[in-house]
């Protein structure tokens, strides 16, 4: 199985950095919406009510460092539907004795792929004077919950892609986790969300995620230990939901 | 066939094969409104901030959808004109009597008339959600006529990307740097609210930020005949360097099949 994994993960790996149309979109994003929301939004700091320390530029880091965890895992997802469209995943189906290594070596390459790109998006975030009241442990924490959260992402598109088969599936893997990232307090602390979004956000489990990454960020504790409960439930949810998606793919012969 | 005709024949095949892909039609309407609803409402207390034009978020960002859905559908048909030059449909096109200009042009007319459908659903739904549209009656064939220009701009840009890698993975790749020019613009605030200093000269510089403002005027202001002038001129201009860029690259393309 192992051997299987770590054949899919160097395939998917050597594809993501060395065709432009993997590399681009995985890598852009975040970065967009980094220089985007921390550089075109810094003033919303001054909204009476925003009380984040280390400032908003950090604010925004920890929203970021999620969203390109969760949508890494469905850009995985993506090329998971191109492999099966484009047959692919059909001969892998034939030629790996135990087929879970390739949901595993998914895994690993998303996970791979999301590390560089958010190393990317941190470099960048320094340069631009993000504030780190967090010490090692915190980013080391931070760092932890984002691979937990690409796991996530990566196992619910592969879900997705193992039993649509085709690249059609591209939104049904995207508006879902779109819709979650978007429908937390993504521009300012949830007490300043009103209406509709506030009791949305409130029950929103990606809210939960978002303030544990705000508060390692900030040295602080509060919602972390919630958080890590969290995510892994979720993993141990979507996995059964990616295993059942490669089970579904097999019985359709891929 | 007048090449009228031929580029009715091509707009039509175009408009009905994004149609008939549901997937990508739901995602190119739904998203633009989507991400209308969820910004407007996470930045709502931002309309709290010392000068900003509106006390309607919603009003402030309705100018995004046509933006956002002008770019899915640059995006769509770059990537169907991708397939045509993969599954060798361009070539077969090319050997018939159908002049160059049609192929180009047909492409972009149908991804146009679509971009029109979702406009009117964009706006309706501005509508519904009670923004007060400043310019009246009269401002919304202007509002439709510039969110089409920008659409054809994106939408030559698309076929440029298109016909230069000649694969529809080329264009998938490429789409992020089109979101780029909106990211790094004044989408989210006026500029002169915009606290960043780097960021206010890259939205400056950046001609999407006066598309955008163009559009917004409208929604917001009424008449700003300075700002509308300006927007159409530039969507103009892009619009000119982008059908150059592509009739060359489309010339290029048919020279080495």
């Amino acid at each position: 199985m192992i051997a299987v994994a770590l054949a899919i993960a160097w395939r998917t790996i050597y594809k993501a950095f060395t065709l432009p149309s993997f590399l681009l979109p995985s890598l852009l994003f975040p970065l967009i919406f980094f220089l985007g929301f921390a550089g075109g939004l810094s003033r919303v700091d001054q909204v009476p009510g925003f009380d984040y320390a280390p400032g908003y530029t950090t604010f925004q880091f920890a929203f970021v460092l999620l969203q390109s965890a969760a949508m890494g895992g469905v850009f995985t997802g993506f090329n998971i539907a191109h492999d099966f469209d484009r047959g692919f995943a059909r001969r892998l189906l034939i030629a790996a004795p135990r087929r879970g290594g390739i949901l595993l070596g998914y895994m690993i390459a998303a996970l791979v792929r999301w590390t560089f790109n958010i190393a990317v998006v941190f470099v960048v975030a320094l340069a631009l004077g993000m504030h780190l009241d967090g010490g090692v442990v915190d980013l080391v924490g931070l760092l932890l919950l984002g691979l937990l959260v690409n796991v996530v992402g990566t196992l619910w598109a592969a879900g997705v892609a193992m039993r649509l088969r085709s690249p059609q599936a591209g939104p049904i893997m995207q508006l879902p986790i779109f819709l979650l990232i978007f429908l937390a307090p993504v521009f300012v602390p949830i007490a300043l969300l009103h209406g509709w979004i506030h009791a949305v956000a409130t029950v929103n489990p990606f809210t939960h995620l978002l303030e544990a990454a705000r508060s390692l960020l900030a040295g602080g504790t509060a919602g972390v230990a919630f958080a890590f409960l969290l995510v892994p439930a979720l993993a141990v949810m979507f996995a059964v939901w990616a295993w059942r998606g490669l089970r579904s793919a097999e019985a359709a012969g891929g | 066939m007048t090449v009228i005709a031929q580029i009715g024949h091509l707009a039509a095949r175009a408009f009905m094969r994004s149609v008939r892909q549901p997937g990508q039609l739901f995602f190119a309407l739904a998203f633009p409104l989507v991400f209308l609803a969820v910004i407007a409402s996470g930045l709502n207390r931002a309309s709290a901030l010392k000068g900003f034009p509106t006390d309607s978020f919603v009003a402030f960002m309705l100018a995004i959808p046509f933006v956002h859905g002008s770019l899915f559908t640059a995006i769509n048909s770059a990537i169907e004109l991708g397939r045509d030059i993969e599954t060798g449909f361009l070539n077969r096109l090319a050997l018939t009597p159908a002049r160059g200009v049609a192929i180009m042009l047909g492409n972009l007319v149908g991804g146009v008339a679509l971009g029109l459908a979702q406009f009117s659903v964009y706006f309706i739904a501005g509508m519904v959600v009670g923004v007060d549209f400043k310019a009246g009656p009269l401002g919304i064939p202007v509002l439709f006529l510039l969110a089409a220009l920008i659409a054809i701009a994106f939408g030559a840009a698309g076929m440029t990307i298109a016909l230069r890698t000649g694969s529809s993975d080329g264009v998938q790749g490429m789409f992020p740097l089109f979101f780029v020019l909106l990211f790094l613009s004044s989408m989210n605030l006026p500029r002169n609210l915009i606290e960043a200093d780097w960021f206010r000269w890259i939205a400056t510089v950046n001609p999407v930020s006066y598309l955008i403002e163009g559009l917004r005027s409208l929604v917001i202001t009424g008449w700003d005949f300075e700002t509308l002038a300006l927007a159409f001129g530039i969507a103009f201009a892009v619009i000119l360097a982008t059908l150059m860029a592509s009739a060359l690259a489309f010339q290029e393309r048919l020279t080495r099949t």
